[in-house]
Formats: structure tokens, C-alpha cells, sequence
């Protein structure tokens, strides 16, 4: 049996695991979404470890300070929903992660985190993560309140009464150039 | 309406989009007998999502295609090089809407910027004022804001960003544009409901696409034969070299033949020469309607790039039309500038999902997380300007790697001239300027996305041996053979295409009607 191999057998055979938390800003956007100060994600493929090293690697490739953790878990969601090629790449990928870090990175200063993170930078396991997260952190609707942006404009009749134009703190354009509505 | 396979009066026309639709539809109303094929389904204004990942699904042309070449796009989206649509309306469903004229010295290009080395510039064979008659219809077609009397759309809060800064530089022509979106109900369609979802088909069908203006009144005559899901694969001759049929496999992969009395091929600027050169024949071996050799050269795609800033206070650029207004200064020909022809700067706006993905492709890290935390104080701006012809850059066919119908896939391959890269720069040095001009924090310059002005590779010609086509987009081999879109351009101009394209193929319908009449076809 070859390393691969046993790779697949040593993840399909361990139970799923969970990951989750507190919101961390129960005053900020997203907790106006969320009927619970806490969230979790139950793991279908991953154990808890794999989950929770995938989210900080998340939250050090795109760092936003005041993002709730619960954003940053949708990019692990979608990875445990992998095909057993990527996971095997990530399961992998942790391994080494671990390895390089003499241990579990996890366990590592953020300084030292960051060193050994880098380092992998190129690699397919780093890239898989980071062409990952680029879509599914910034496509969701609690990625939309966080970072202002509306999303879905049709059923609510678009911006045309809704702000548009409701800049005010530069010079309005001539009715020439820019007509009233 | 349905035709024979063996009917052989029919036009048989490859591609909806703003050549393909446009031509159907003014050759059905002339009364004569179209079948359109259309290699994707079709969407209607409900089935358009306000979702920028989710429509890309839905309309874009996702079928594989391989780059080479030393441009950005090559490294940064390898294999999708261009952003156009597989679905009925082709990119009519996508693009922004702009709908500008080419100016009368864009059309000498070689005789106005002279020979430019390494360039490949040619007169285009028609002058402004022979197209103008055309120009006219089309805009009357599509409803151009600022013609024809109607009234120009609202700016939003990112053209009021842009008029800001453009009062500040000195700038002369800043406004809303001339636009394909009714300001006003108008010919059937809504006025717009400032979406902000342009480019992802428009839900209130206020911007104009074939897919429900020109296919239905072409339906509607009784004339037109509309095939969706149906690829074109190859076009048959006969032992004169005239085009007979076009073999093309529908949805399940079946192949058919639909024979015909001409074939117009408006593919856009990848998948037209894409098709002439897998109809390579004995009496064709280098590809049908190429003994010029230019079929897949001259591959253009304007020199682009965007210029995005954030500020103290909010923008939310994504509210309202995608291009809200235009500054039309630049896109004169003035070589003091350091380089020949001019450019367009248009507003622009991507969502939230799309400037993750196109801000800096491939990038991570703390500086693109502080630029995404600026998102909603964010306005942007595109940049169209005439890029140079280059004989080697060109769509040619893979040399291993086929389609799922056993067709060689295409490879796009193009090097910046460095009259593109002097223009660029020109370009993000100005829209910096404009923004700075009205107190921006940080600017970001953005290389393309991958092309929706896809031109060239078919091009016109007064001599066969310098180009594939006529003015009217016939070839100049195969008679009954015509190039129904961008492919056409001998030069790209700094305009957006679609109205060039649209009024070139009400010209080439008319064209194609008297030549029926003369038993010439």
C-alpha cells in the first residue's frame, strides 16, 4: 500500500469533526443576521484539528480584523466538501504544515505562524486554500453586510430609490451631463 | 418556425449575439429565410441572477481555451481569455452597453498614425460617412441615450466621482454616456432600475440585447429558425468552393447538416476563425477563406485596464448602471502623448465577489485585505483604448487538446505592442491623477480582465491578399461565406465595439438582400 493510500484510508476512517466559537463583535454587522451570539460547523470529512488549522491558514491569507470566524468557516465548509483528490492534497498539506512547524502550527506564535505559512506559498495545497477562500469568503451574505456591499438588487426595484446617487460630498454633475432621474 | 435540413434557400447564421441576432433579424424582416444557430441555451430576463459567480455559470463561455504570449492575461486566467457568453444573445446578455461611434480618423488609422513597426495598422475599406446611414439605425435600434432625442440615464454616486475629478483635471467631456439602456420606457423595454447587475444580464431587459429584441421580432415574421444549444463544428464546400451546409452537434452531441444558400458566421473573435480553420479542406488546406493567411491574425482586444480608488466617505460604486459615464478627452490621437491613438475612460464597477477575484489575481495578504475592507468607499474606472494589430497575435487551433465534440480548442496568443503598454500607463497615470484630484486614500491599477472585445481576426480588406473579407464582411475566397462580427475590424479603434458591430450588420443584411435579389446568392 503506498502513502497515498494510506493518507485515504486514515482520514475515511476517522469520525467528523466540529468546528465553531462565540461571535467575536456581537454588535457588528453580521450579528444582526445571526439569532445566536456562537456558530459551529459539524465537519463531514475533516476532524476538528484539520477544520480549525484550515480557518486560521484563512484568516492569515486574507486578514480582516473584524471578520467573524463564522465567514472564514464557509471556506472550510467548502473545502471538507472536497473530492477525495483535494482532500487528500489538504489532509496532506496539514501534515506537512505540522511537520514544518515541529508540531502543531496551531501551537505557534502568530509571528512564527505567518514564517511557516509563507513558506509554503506556490504549493499546491497553499493555492488550493487561497483560489478557495478568494471566492467563498467574499461570496456570501455575511461577507455582503461586513463588507457593505448590497448583493441582490432586483426584488427590492434596484438602486434607483435606493441611494444610487445619494452622494453628497463632492460637487453634484450639470443636469447636462448627468440628468435628474 | 422550422426548416429542412436540405433546405437550401435558408441563410444559415452561426451565433445570436449583437452580429448574428442583429443580421437575422433584419434579413427575416426582409423576408428571407434564417436558421441562427446558437451553441448555448437560452436565459430569459427572470432566469438572470443578481449574482456575480452564480451567472458567470450560467452565461459565460466556459468551454477550455489555452493561452501563450507574454500578456498579463496568459498568467493570470490561462484558460479563460476571454469574458464573452455562450448563451441565446451571446455577449449582448453581458456587455455594459456603450454605445459609441468610431471617429473618422480611426478609420485611416495606417494613414493617420503612419507605419508603426512591429504593427500591422490598416485603413479600415469604408469611411465614417459611408457607415454614418448605419450608425443612425443602430442607435435608433438600440435606443442610445443622448440620440435621437433620448434622454441620458442619471449618473450614480461612481460617475459623480468621476465628474468630480474630471472638473478638477481640466477635462471637457465628462457625462453619462451614450448608452443602450432606456432612461425612459421605450420599443417594448423598461426604463432602468439603476440594478447594478449589467454584466449579468439585465432582469429588467432596460439595456438592449438581441436576446429579447431582434430574435423575437425575428421570430415573429415567421422566418427565423432559432437552433440553441447547437455548436458549430465545420463548414462544408463543394467542388466549386462554395459554402453548402454547416455540419454543427446539438446538445446531446449529435452532429447535423443544415445546408444553405449562404452561411454568415458571427461567432466573436475566437470562435469565428476558430471555425474557418476547422474547415480546412483539400481545395482549403490552410482553412476555409484563408489564402490571405489572415484568418486568426490581427487579434485585437483593446488596451485595458482599470483604475480603482477608495475615500474618506462611502462610494458604493455598485449601486447603478456598471459603465454610469464616460470622459471622451483622451481618446484623440495625439502622439505627444508618447504613443498613437487614443483611449476611453469609463466608470466601472464590480461587486464584492468579483474584486476578490480580479483586483489582484493571485494575490493574499494584508494589502489586498485592506483594499477589500475599502470595498463600499471604492470607486473605479475602465480603460478603452485602441490597441495595435500584430500579425502574431492570433487565434490558431491546439495542436492535441480537443472539445468535447472532438474539434481542436483554440489557443489565443498576444503580445502587448509597446504602444499598448505607453497607452496603459498613460492611462493609470491620468485616472490616478483624476482620482488624487478629489482627495483619494489609495489607488489601485488593475490589469485586464479577461477580453470582452474580442476583434480582428477576420479582417477586412479592398485586396484579397491582405485580408478575408470585403466591406460588407463578404469573403473574399468562399462568395457565399460573410464574417458577421468583430472578427470584421481591421482596427480596434478606442470605442466600444457593439454599435460598430450592429450597424455593420444592418449594412451587411442589406447587402446580403440585393444580392439574393440578383440571383447573386
Amino acid at each position: 500500500m503506498n502513502a497515498r493510500k494510506l493518507t485515504r484510508r486514515k482520514f475515511i476512517n476517522r469520525t467528523a469533526g466540529v468546528i465553531g466559537g462565540a461571535l467575536l463583535f456581537p454588535g457588528g454587522p453580521i450579528a444582526t443576521l445571526a439569532p445566536q451570539g456562537a456558530w459551529a460547523l459539524k465537519l463531514s470529512k475533516m476532524d476538528s484539528h484539520q477544520g480549525e488549522t484550515l480557518l486560521q491558514m484563512t484568516r492569515l491569507i486574507f486578514p480582516h480584523e473584524k471578520l467573524e470566524d463564522a465567514v472564514y468557516a464557509l471556506v472550510v465548509k467548502r473545502l471538507d466538501s472536497s473530492n477525495i483528490q483535494n482532500l487528500e492534497l489538504l489532509i496532506e498539506g496539514i501534515v506537512e504544515l505540522d511537520t514544518a512547524s515541529g508540531g502543531r502550527w496551531l501551537d505557534l506564535l502568530p509571528s512564527e505562524r505567518s514564517k511557516v505559512l509563507s513558506s509554503l506559498e506556490g504549493t499546491p495545497f497553499f493555492e488550493k486554500l487561497r483560489s478557495t477562500a478568494v471566492v467563498d469568503l467574499y461570496n456570501n451574505d455575511m461577507a455582503f453586510a461586513h463588507f457593505g456591499y448590497e448583493g441582490e438588487a432586483f426584488s427590492k426595484g434596484g438602486y434607483l430609490t435606493r441611494g444610487f446617487n445619494d452622494l453628497e460630498w463632492l460637487p453634484a454633475p450639470s443636469a447636462n451631463a448627468s440628468p435628474h432621474p | 418556425m422550422q426548416f429542412a435540413k436540405n433546405d437550401k434557400s435558408v441563410v444559415v447564421i452561426v451565433g445570436s449575439g449583437a452580429g448574428g441576432g442583429t443580421l437575422a433579424n433584419e434579413l427575416c424582416q426582409k423576408g428571407v429565410a434564417v436558421v441562427l444557430l446558437e451553441a448555448g441555451d437560452e436565459q430569459t430576463t427572470s432566469s438572470f441572477l443578481n449574482d456575480e459567480w452564480a451567472s458567470f455559470s450560467q452565461i459565460a463561455w466556459l468551454d477550455k481555451r489555452t493561452t501563450s504570449g507574454s500578456w498579463q492575461i496568459a498568467k493570470d486566467f490561462p484558460n479563460l481569455p476571454a469574458w464573452i457568453c455562450k448563451t441565446v444573445g451571446g455577449t449582448t446578455t453581458h456587455w455594459a452597453g456603450a454605445s459609441l461611434r468610431i471617429q473618422e480618423h480611426e478609420f485611416r488609422a495606417r494613414s493617420v498614425y503612419g507605419g508603426i513597426e512591429g504593427a500591422n495598422l490598416a485603413d479600415w475599406p469604408l469611411t465614417l460617412s459611408e457607415l454614418a446611414p448605419y450608425y443612425s439605425k443602430a442607435e435608433f435600434k438600440l435606443g442610445v441615450t443622448r440620440t435621437h432625442g433620448i434622454e441620458g440615464l442619471p449618473g450614480n454616486n461612481n460617475f459623480k466621482v468621476m465628474y468630480a475629478g474630471a472638473q478638477k483635471l481640466g477635462y471637457k467631456n465628462c457625462h453619462t454616456g451614450r448608452m443602450a439602456i432606456n432612461s425612459k420606457p421605450r420599443a417594448g423595454r423598461a426604463s432602468c432600475m439603476q440594478l447594478g447587475f449589467c454584466f449579468q444580464g439585465c432582469k429588467s431587459g432596460a439595456k438592449w440585447s438581441t436576446l429579447y429584441t431582434e430574435i423575437p421580432e425575428a421570430q415573429s415574421t415567421g422566418k427565423l429558425d432559432l437552433r440553441t444549444g447547437c455548436h458549430a463544428l465545420r463548414i462544408e464546400h463543394d467542388k466549386n468552393g462554395k459554402a453548402t451546409s454547416v455540419i454543427y452537434a446539438d446538445s446531446n452531441g449529435t452532429v447535423h447538416e443544415q445546408k444553405g444558400r449562404a452561411v454568415c458566421v458571427a461567432g466573436n473573435s475566437i470562435e469565428t476563425p476558430r471555425l474557418l480553420l476547422n474547415s480546412s479542406s483539400q481545395m482549403f488546406p490552410d482553412g476555409l477563406a484563408n489564402s490571405s493567411d489572415q484568418v486568426g491574425r490581427n487579434y485585437m482586444r483593446h488596451t485595458t485596464g482599470s483604475v480603482y480608488a477608495t475615500f474618506e466617505k462611502p462610494v458604493h460604486m455598485y449601486r447603478g448602471t456598471t459603465m454610469a459615464g464616460i470622459i471622451t478627452d483622451e481618446s484623440i490621437h495625439n502622439t505627444k502623448r508618447g504613443f498613437a491613438g487614443g483611449y476611453e475612460m469609463e466608470t466601472i464597477a464590480i461587486g464584492l465577489p468579483f474584486m476578490a477575484a480580479f483586483l489582484k489575481p493571485g494575490a493574499w495578504g494584508a494589502d489586498f485585505s485592506r483594499a477589500m475592507d475599502q470595498y463600499s468607499h471604492m470607486a473605479g474606472m475602465w480603460i478603452v483604448g485602441e490597441d495595435m494589430p500584430r500579425e502574431t497575435n492570433r487565434v490558431t487551433l491546439h495542436n492535441s487538446e480537443k472539445d468535447s465534440n472532438g474539434m481542436p480548442i483554440p489557443n489565443v496568443h498576444f503580445d502587448d505592442h509597446k504602444n499598448d503598454t505607453a497607452m496603459r500607463n498613460h492611462a493609470y497615470k491620468q485616472g490616478s491623477a483624476l482620482y488624487d484630484s478629489v482627495g483619494a486614500k489609495d489607488t489601485y491599477l488593475v490589469p485586464p480582465y479577461p477580453s470582452t472585445h474580442n476583434l480582428g481576426t477576420c479582417r477586412m480588406s479592398v485586396l484579397p491578399d491582405e485580408g478575408v473579407c470585403n466591406s460588407f464582411g463578404r469573403s473574399h475566397d468562399v462568395k457565399n461565406l460573410f464574417i458577421s462580427d468583430g472578427s470584421q475590424f481591421p482596427t480596434g479603434a478606442a470605442e466600444n465595439p457593439t454599435l460598430t458591430i450592429v450597424a455593420l450588420a444592418i449594412r451587411q443584411a442589406e447587402y446580403i438582400r440585393e444580392e439574393i435579389s440578383q440571383l447573386s446568392l
